[in-house]
Order: C-alpha cells, then sequence, then structure tokens
C-alpha cells in the first residue's frame, strides 16, 4: 500500500515566501514613494529659494534717470548659500537683451501669464536649477521688461537626497526585517494548528478510530469534520465487517459443529463398514471446510493487523511456551511430542498475537506431517538473528517446490492426505515479512522437514 | 645678482605674455622640469619664506611667484587658466567668482574648517583686517579717533591740516580696494560721508597698500584709509612712526585665499604647495610668517565665503558704485 | 463426569450431549445465561462447556462472574470465531481452554483431561479390576502395585476396554477412536497398539483376546 503522500510545495514555505515577498515589494515601494515625496520637498525648498533670491533682485529694478538699473541686493545672492557651497549663476535681461551676469545662461521659456518658471538643466557641464522670472518696469513715458534667469547647482539638494535616500533605506530594510520576522512568526502560528491535527493522528493506534475533539480553527473544521466522518464510516464499516464476519463464522461453524457431532456419534454406532465410510467421509469433509474457513479469516486478520504492526516487548521463549502447553492435548491424541529447545529467554518487540498465529501454524503443520510417536523440535534463539525453527520427522519439503511453497494456496505435493488449505505458511510468511523477517524451508539431513521464521 | 636673474625673467616673461609684473621670482630653479607657476598678489617678500619652506622640503619642485594686482590677476587667469598652476589673491569676491565660474580645482582631501573654505576648492589661509593707519607726527597735538565719527569730524574740521593728505585706495585700478570699500558701503552708512570729506580733502588715490604705507611714512599723507592690515603691522613692528586706529565702528576683515587651477598640468604639486601654504599658516606656533595666520576671531567676523561676496562684482551693480564713488571723491 | 454444557443452539447441544452421553458421561444443557447460573448455584460440576455467543449477553460474563466466585469448576469455551483475540481474551477471563467449533471429541476429550489433570484436588474416577488400577483422568495405570508408563493412544484403547468389558471392537471401530479422521491408518497399526497394552497387562489378570475376523476382546484371566 502506498502511505507517502506525493508533496506539491510546502504550505509553510509558499506562506512564508508570499508574505516575504509581498514585505519585499512594499518595503521597496516604501523607499521609492518616501524618496519621491523627499525629492519633491527638497526640491520645492530650492524652488522656493531662487524664487525669493530672484523676487528680491527684481525688486531692485528701477528707472534711474531714464535708465533701467538692477541693483542686486546683497541678500538676493547670501540666501543662496548652502552647506555643500552650491555655485550661483545669474543673467539680466531687459526687454531680451542681455545687461548683466552670466551671458550664456539664457532665459527659460516663461509661463503663460508672467508666472516664474523652473527647470531642471545642464550649465557648465554640470546640472543646475534655473528659475526665469520677469518685472515690468513702467516709467513716465516708457515701459520696459526685466527678466533674471537665477541658477544654482544641487549639490546640497543632492547631498540631502543622498541622506534621505540612506534614511529611507534603512527604513525600508527595516521595515523588510520587521515584516521577515512577522511573516516566519505568523506562519508559524498558521500552520502550527494543522501541525498539531498531524501529530494527534500519527500518534493515534491503528485501532483509534474516535473523532478529534479538541478545537481547531475555523478554516480546518471542514477538514476535521470531513476526518471524522471518514474515520466514522470506516469504524463502522470496519466493525461492520468483524461483526459480519463474526456472524459468517457462528452462522457456518455452529450447524458444522452439529452435523459433525452428529457424524461422530453415528460412527460410533454403526456397524456397517459402508455407513462408517461414509460417516468418515463426511467428518473428514466437515473438518477440512471449517480449517479452510478458520485460516481464511486468519489471513484476512493478519493481512489487516500487518498494515498496523502493534509492537509490544515480549519473551518469545514464553510465548512459545504457552503455545506448547495449548497444543500438547493435540500433540498427545497422536503420541507426538513438543520439544522446547535453545535460549532461556529470547526477547523482542513485535505483535505477540500475529507471532502467535504463525508459530501455531508452523506447529500445525509440523504435526499434520508427523508420524506417530515421532517429536517436534521447537528451539527458540536470538544469534545471530531472533529466529523460532519447528523441525518434525516427516517425509520433508519436496526439493523442487521448495521456494514456491510458501505462495498462497500452495500446498506440497505430498499433502494429498492431510486436511489444510494450504494457508498456514503463507500466514507465517506474511508474520515475518510484516516484522522485517522471512521464512526459511528446508529438509533436514536425518529427514523431516524444518520451517525456520527468522525475525 | 638676483635683481638680474629678476630682470631677465621679468623680461622673458613680459615678451612671451606681454605682462609687466610687480615682482618675478623663481624659487629652486635646479630643479627640472616645469616650475609651478604661482600668481598672486601677495607681495613677495611676505610671501617668499612659505615657498622657501616648501621647495625645502620638495627639491624636485621650482616655483615660479608672480606678483600683480588683483584685478589683474582676475583678468590674467581668466585668460588663460592653464598658464598658472596655483592662483592667490586677497581680493576674496573675485576669487570666489572664479571658483563659481569653474576655475578651480576641487580637492577633497584638504582638510580645512568649512567656514574657510568654498566647495573645496577655494580655500582662505590668512585672516587680514583693513586698517586706518596714521602717521603720528601729523597727528601731533591732536586727540587719536576712536571711530569713523571722530575720524570724519577731526578730518572736516582740519582741512587746513589733511588737505592732500589723505591716501585711500583707487577702487577702479584694485581688486582688493574694490572689495573693502563694498564690504565697507555695506557695513554701516558712514562710508559715504567720509568719501564725500576725503573727496573734499582732495585725496590720494593708490594702487596698492605698499605705496601708501610708503607715503604715510615719509609724510607725504597723514592718514591712510583702508590699507592691508598685515603689511602696516609688519612695518609698525619694524620702528615706523605711524599708528593703526582701533576705530570701534570699523571691522572690516579680509580672508586671503588660494585655488588651483582647474587646468593645471601638474595636479600633484599644485595640491601640495596649496596644502603646504595651508599647513604653514595654520601652524603659528612653529614659525613666524610674516603673513598673518588663520583664525576666526569672534567679535571680527571675517567677510564670509558665499555667493554674496559676488554680489557688487556684477556689471550693473559695479558700474553704479563706482559712479557713486566718484562723484564722492573726485570732486574737482 | 458431570457436564454443564452452556449451549443456545439445541441441535447442537442435543448433538454435544448425545456423543458425550456415549462415553458415560452426564450432561446438563443450560440455554441461556440465566439458566446456566441456575444450574451451576445448584449442582456440581467437574466441567463447564462454554459458548460465547448467547442470546441473553456475552459467555465471557458468565465466565468473569463465576472466575470472581469462589467455585473452581474447569471451565472450556466453545467458540464458533477464530479470531486469534477472541480467544485470548476468553483465556484472558479464566477460561481453562477453548475449542473452535467444529470440533473432534477426541480432542474435546483430550482437553478436559488436561484441564482436570492440572487442577488437582478433584474427585478421581479411578477403575479396580483384575489387579489393576486405571485412573484416565491423570492416565495412571498401576499393575500388581507397579506404576506403568502409558503413551496417550494406548491409554485411551485401555480406557475403551476398560468401559465396556466383554464387548467386542472391530479394528475399524478402534481406529477410529484412536486416530483423527485426516489419519492415514493402516490395520497394522491397530495390532501395534493392541500388541503394547497386552505387554503392559502381562502381570495383571486381564488380557486382550484377538477373535479373528471380528476385532478384539478385553477378558478376565478367571
Amino acid at each position: 500500500m502506498q502511505t507517502d503522500a506525493v508533496v506539491s510545495g510546502s504550505l509553510r514555505n509558499r506562506l512564508v515566501l508570499i508574505l516575504i515577498g509581498g514585505a519585499a515589494v512594499l518595503a521597496i515601494f516604501l523607499f521609492f514613494a518616501v524618496r519621491s515625496y523627499a525629492v519633491q520637498v527638497a526640491q520645492r525648498g530650492q524652488d522656493n529659494i531662487l524664487l525669493a533670491s530672484v523676487t528680491s533682485m527684481l525688486d531692485a529694478a528701477a528707472f534711474r534717470d531714464g535708465v533701467a538699473e538692477v541693483d542686486i541686493p546683497y541678500a538676493a545672492f547670501s540666501m543662496l548659500n548652502t552647506p555643500a557651497d552650491d555655485r550661483v549663476f545669474y543673467a539680466i535681461y531687459q526687454d531680451d537683451t542681455f545687461l548683466s551676469g552670466y551671458n550664456d545662461l539664457g532665459l527659460l521659456g516663461e509661463n503663460q501669464g508672467g508666472q516664474p518658471s523652473f527647470q531642471t538643466r545642464d550649465y557648465r557641464d554640470t546640472s543646475v536649477r534655473e528659475v526665469t522670472a520677469s518685472r515690468t518696469l513702467i516709467g513716465a513715458d516708457q515701459r520696459t521688461e526685466i527678466q533674471i534667469a537665477l541658477a544654482q547647482t544641487q549639490d546640497a539638494l543632492a547631498d540631502t537626497l543622498d541622506q534621505i535616500s540612506r534614511n529611507a533605506a534603512l527604513l525600508g530594510l527595516g521595515f523588510f526585517a520587521l515584516a521577515v520576522a512577522l511573516s516566519i512568526w505568523a506562519t508559524q502560528a498558521t500552520i502550527s494548528p494543522l501541525s498539531r491535527l498531524t501529530n494527534s493522528v500519527t500518534r493515534r493506534g491503528p485501532q483509534d478510530l474516535s473523532p478529534f475533539t479538541k478545537p481547531v480553527p475555523q478554516e480546518m473544521a471542514p477538514l476535521v469534520t470531513s476526518l471524522n466522518s471518514l474515520m466514522g464510516r470506516l469504524d463502522q464499516s470496519l466493525s461492520q465487517s468483524e461483526d459480519f464476519i463474526a456472524e459468517a463464522a457462528h452462522r457456518v461453524r455452529t450447524p458444522l459443529a452439529t452435523v459433525r457431532s452428529y457424524a461422530e456419534a453415528t460412527l460410533l454406532r454403526v456397524n456397517k463398514e459402508e455407513n462408517r465410510e461414509a460417516m468418515r467421509s463426511m467428518v473428514k469433509a466437515i473438518d477440512e471446510s471449517s480449517r479452510a474457513a478458520g485460516q481464511l479469516l486468519d489471513h484476512a486478520m493478519i493481512t489487516f493487523r500487518a498494515d498496523h504492526l502493534e509492537r509490544e516487548e515480549l519473551d518469545l521463549v514464553d510465548l512459545v511456551r504457552d503455545l506448547i502447553l495449548r497444543l500438547t492435548p493435540v500433540a498427545d491424541m497422536k503420541d507426538l511430542t513438543l520439544d522446547l529447545r535453545g535460549e532461556d529467554t529470547v526477547t523482542y518487540a513485535g505483535d505477540p498475537i500475529l507471532l502467535q498465529n504463525a508459530l501455531r501454524n508452523m506447529i500445525d503443520n509440523a504435526m499434520k506431517y508427523s508420524p506417530a510417536d515421532g517429536a517436534i523440535e521447537i528451539s527458540v534463539r536470538s544469534e545471530p538473528v531472533v529466529a523460532v525453527t519447528v523441525s518434525d520427522q516427516g517425509p520433508g519439503f519436496p526439493l523442487d517446490e521448495i521456494e514456491t511453497l510458501t505462495a498462497r494456496f500452495t500446498r506440497g505435493r505430498n499433502a494429498d492426505n492431510t486436511i489444510g488449505s494450504g494457508l498456514g505458511l503463507t500466514i507465517a510468511q506474511d508474520v515475518a515479512t510484516a516484522h522485517g523477517g522471512e521464512i526459511t524451508l528446508r529438509n533436514r539431513e536425518e529427514g523431516g522437514a524444518c520451517v525456520i521464521l527468522s525475525l | 645678482m638676483r635683481y638680474l636673474i629678476a630682470l631677465i625673467l621679468g623680461f622673458l616673461a613680459s615678451t612671451s605674455f606681454a605682462q609687466e609684473w610687480e615682482d618675478q621670482r623663481l624659487f629652486n630653479d635646479g630643479a627640472g622640469g616645469d616650475a609651478l607657476r604661482v600668481l598672486s598678489s601677495t607681495d613677495t617678500n611676505l610671501f617668499a619664506p612659505l615657498i622657501e619652506a616648501y621647495v625645502a622640503e620638495n627639491p624636485d619642485t621650482a616655483v615660479e611667484y608672480l606678483v600683480t594686482g588683483t584685478a589683474d590677476i582676475d583678468g590674467l587667469f581668466r585668460e588663460a587658466p592653464e598658464r598658472f598652476d596655483v592662483v592667490i589673491s586677497s581680493a576674496m569676491d573675485l576669487q570666489l567668482k572664479l571658483a563659481n565660474d569653474g576655475f578651480a580645482l576641487a580637492l577633497d582631501d584638504v582638510a580645512h574648517p568649512e567656514w574657510a573654505e568654498w566647495r573645496n576648492s577655494l580655500f582662505a589661509f590668512t585672516t587680514e583686517p583693513a586698517a586706518i593707519v596714521i602717521n603720528t607726527a601729523a597727528f601731533e597735538g591732536l586727540p587719536v579717533p576712536s571711530s569713523r565719527q571722530d575720524l570724519i569730524g577731526l578730518l572736516r574740521d582740519r582741512p587746513d591740516l589733511f588737505a592732500g593728505r589723505v591716501g585711500t585706495y583707487d577702487i577702479r585700478r584694485s581688486g582688493l580696494g574694490y572689495l573693502f570699500a563694498t564690504q565697507d558701503s555695506r557695513a554701516s552708512e558712514t562710508y559715504w560721508r567720509l568719501m564725500e570729506v576725503m573727496g573734499g580733502l582732495d585725496v590720494r588715490l593708490y594702487c596698492c597698500s605698499g605705496d601708501m604705507i610708503d607715503d604715510l611714512t615719509d609724510g607725504t599723507i597723514a592718514v591712510a584709509y583702508n590699507v592691508l592690515g598685515s603689511y602696516a603691522e609688519a612695518r609698525v613692528e619694524s620702528g615706523e612712526r605711524f599708528k593703526i586706529l582701533d576705530l570701534s565702528d570699523f571691522e572690516t576683515t579680509m580672508m586671503r585665499t588660494a585655488l588651483v587651477s582647474k587646468e593645471t598640468t601638474q595636479v600633484a604639486e599644485a595640491a601640495s604647495f596649496l596644502r603646504a601654504v595651508i599647513a604653514y599658516q595654520s601652524d603659528d606656533a612653529s614659525n613666524a610668517s610674516p603673513l598673518p595666520t588663520l583664525a576666526q576671531d569672534g567679535d571680527r567676523g571675517a567677510i564670509p565665503l558665499d555667493p554674496a561676496t559676488m554680489t557688487f562684482l556684477d556689471s550693473l551693480k559695479r558700474k553704479k558704485f563706482l559712479e557713486e564713488w566718484e562723484d564722492a571723491l573726485i570732486q574737482n | 463426569m458431570k457436564f454443564l454444557l452452556v449451549e443456545d443452539n439445541s441441535d447442537l447441544a442435543g448433538a454435544i450431549a448425545s456423543r458425550l452421553r456415549l462415553d458415560g458421561h452426564v450432561v446438563d444443557n443450560a440455554e441461556t445465561l440465566e439458566d446456566a447460573k441456575a444450574f451451576v448455584s445448584t449442582g456440581e460440576y467437574d466441567m463447564i462447556l462454554l459458548d460465547i455467543m448467547l442470546p441473553d449477553g456475552d459467555g465471557r460474563t458468565f465466565l468473569k462472574e463465576h472466575r470472581a466466585s469462589d467455585l473452581d469448576t474447569p471451565v472450556i469455551v466453545l467458540t464458533a470465531r477464530s479470531q486469534v483475540s477472541d480467544r485470548i481474551g476468553s483465556l484472558d477471563l479464566g477460561a481453562d481452554d477453548y475449542l473452535t467449533k467444529p470440533f473432534d471429541h477426541a480432542e474435546l476429550e483430550a482437553r478436559c483431561r488436561a484441564v482436570l489433570r492440572r487442577k488437582s484436588g478433584n474427585a478421581r474416577v479411578t477403575i479396580e479390576t483384575g489387579g489393576v488400577v486405571f485412573d484416565s483422568v491423570a492416565g495412571s495405570l498401576k499393575v500388581a502395585g507397579e506404576p506403568i508408563n502409558l503413551r496417550n493412544r494406548e491409554l485411551r484403547l485401555l480406557e475403551l476396554f476398560l468401559n465396556a468389558p466383554g464387548q467386542v471392537f472391530s479394528k475399524q471401530k478402534l481406529a477410529d477412536r484412536l486416530f483423527s479422521y485426516d489419519d492415514d491408518v493402516s490395520e497394522n497399526a491397530i495390532e501395534v497398539y493392541v500388541g503394547r497394552l497386552r505387554k503392559h497387562l502381562e502381570k495383571s489378570d486381564l488380557g486382550i483376546t484377538t477373535l479373528r475376523g471380528l476385532g478384539y476382546r478385553l477378558d478376565h484371566a478367571d
């Protein structure tokens, strides 16, 4: 049976990845948002100063003796001082004619309505922020327009932005680290009810099909409900089939027992050999069918238990001794002796019911093929591996069939006259396999079969 | 002999540059290769100890020291920045504008106080007040003025004594004079009244502090207005008969600045020279430099190194200032 | 021996009872747990044969109660189930042995004997005749005061003869009693066992007579 699930990805990893990925995207977004906002604010700050400066210069423009003059206030440039010692360029024009300053610093195309305009551009191999503003002077008989372009490098701005970018990056990183920690914690917290449920399923014994009653999160309720309902149905169907088997056995065996008892009684009373032979055949047939039914049921039970092996510490010698005690009356009837040999104690962790069943089948088999007055030797040893050997003094196995003999429903060729379904060794083999061991068949040199159950 | 060399060099220089230098000297002429060309407004004798100390440390470097007026320096350097390696001037405004206009090379590894440098390309290395100096003989029996107002009153009251005996910079020719004048005018309204009084006294105009102090020394003039404090101090210490006035409302302080030309072919040498100058001037205890050291005086803040110093360099503004100055000072 | 048979199926109960009576045993039949309790409280039994599935309850409940009382009548469980766990359960609850239906009566007797042998103190049925003392439960035989070791089939053969002195047993009849039906028995084998028994009885007054063509008979020497 395949019990390993087909695994495709991990819920935990997926959750962590999604959360961390989300956090990373958010952190990057945060970084750019903070930075772009800071750029705007810083740029606006510089623009405001440039505007104040250019406005103060325009304010100082006036007609003197009919000539337009611009007496640049000292404060106009003073206010442009920055920690990064930014360079300052300016140009004064009157009606688009250059008056003073840097003649290569052109005016920006002005906005509608004479509003000052700003632009970031390259000038003298460096990036500058330039503002252009103008003012119309009205004299007694003339009017003229004074235009001023003022530009400043952006080193201080860049420094500020570097600083802000660093802080924003730190903020983003901090946010990310926190988010990662939170993601892992949240994932752990989310997954843990699932792990707890898995644990409690795994820890259950094979017979425990009772419903789960511990509280679980709402989202897991349908799963647990389905699981409980599945186990309920399984439990019901298992106990139903158990009951059915028991009932069937009871129904079949009771009349068989009746018939057998009457047949036996009749056999004792009749003298005519024909009738006696008929009675004997009847009893034989009954025995064969009841034995077959018993072994089929045993085999079904063993197949079921082998999937959920319930191992416990036990003494194999004790187990064998009990079994011998139980079988001695039957052996006595055939004048057979059951001899226990080997070590005094062999401790082994296994399923006692399965082991008992396997060994009983092995000894039954040996008794079946043993000649009268024979001895069956049962020995238990722990070295080199834990093993139980059952040897008889019967005819032994046909050499060419030793390999296939343990296959289900195979009976030895020389066992035609012996009642048995052939399941005995199959059951022993299944039990051995379930315990990680094997059954070995061989013939003894002095005659007789030898079956070894090694675990 | 040295004069002869200077003359020959001067001749050579004048033939190649068509330039008359106030002074011109080659230090460590034994060294091979191109000499470091230093364009300066500072008199050679005041600067020579620095250069000598430098060449002693760097025997492989020759230094050619070229002296001219501050306005000339600005013009010469703007015309051919590739011909000079280091520019030293007392006209802070012109120097700052050179740096602002991109003529100065940024030196990132020069440790210097923030207030004494601009963009890591213009470095101040002295702090020098402008001074009013009087001839003590001429002021015999007169009260020593303690404020500009006192001085104005004294000059106005005694035209007999001071007519033709007051000297100041011709700010049309001297960049430093223009800087002092404009800063003065900014600091106090009394400047223009003083100028008018001085104009009424038929003021004598000079190109340089040295000439002014020479005339003060021999009694040609009794008052020298806005001379370089460092020059005057040097003469007072050498026993000349004049006195530097300490006026409560007179506080123009200038910083001598140096820059490395952006187009210098000897970046490493120029930078090391500039660093040596700064180090020499900062280390006031270990040497006796004729120049004042760089110091931040609490009361008398030096003219700050910021774009505002360029304000009066605006051509419109300069034209207007000079007109007003001429109106006040040249009355005949 | 006196048996209490607790079995609800009257057909089977009748069959078992008639088979047991053939061997000279006394059998009471209880069809329910109630009856069984009544029988146990009024009569004394050498052996209880207990079915597990009964109409008014589980035979194992009866077993448990029986073991809790001070009666120590041996109990052999008859089960129609073949689950090992069922058998183990019965033994754990105090059954002395179990048998799966249908069963060989010879095996039942063998088990009864084994159980009784384990439980000492019970009244023994001994047969004394012709210088022979025979205890069928213990399986012991004394001839002229000398204990003789009998094998199981020899013992059962002797028991057959002693229970019906003077009766002639054919070889076939003897084989049916001594061997299970799946054994391949030759008439020769019966002769071997009869021969062995004759040897054991040499020093007694009993002898086994061969009646050619008919079988064997136990005779007193005198």
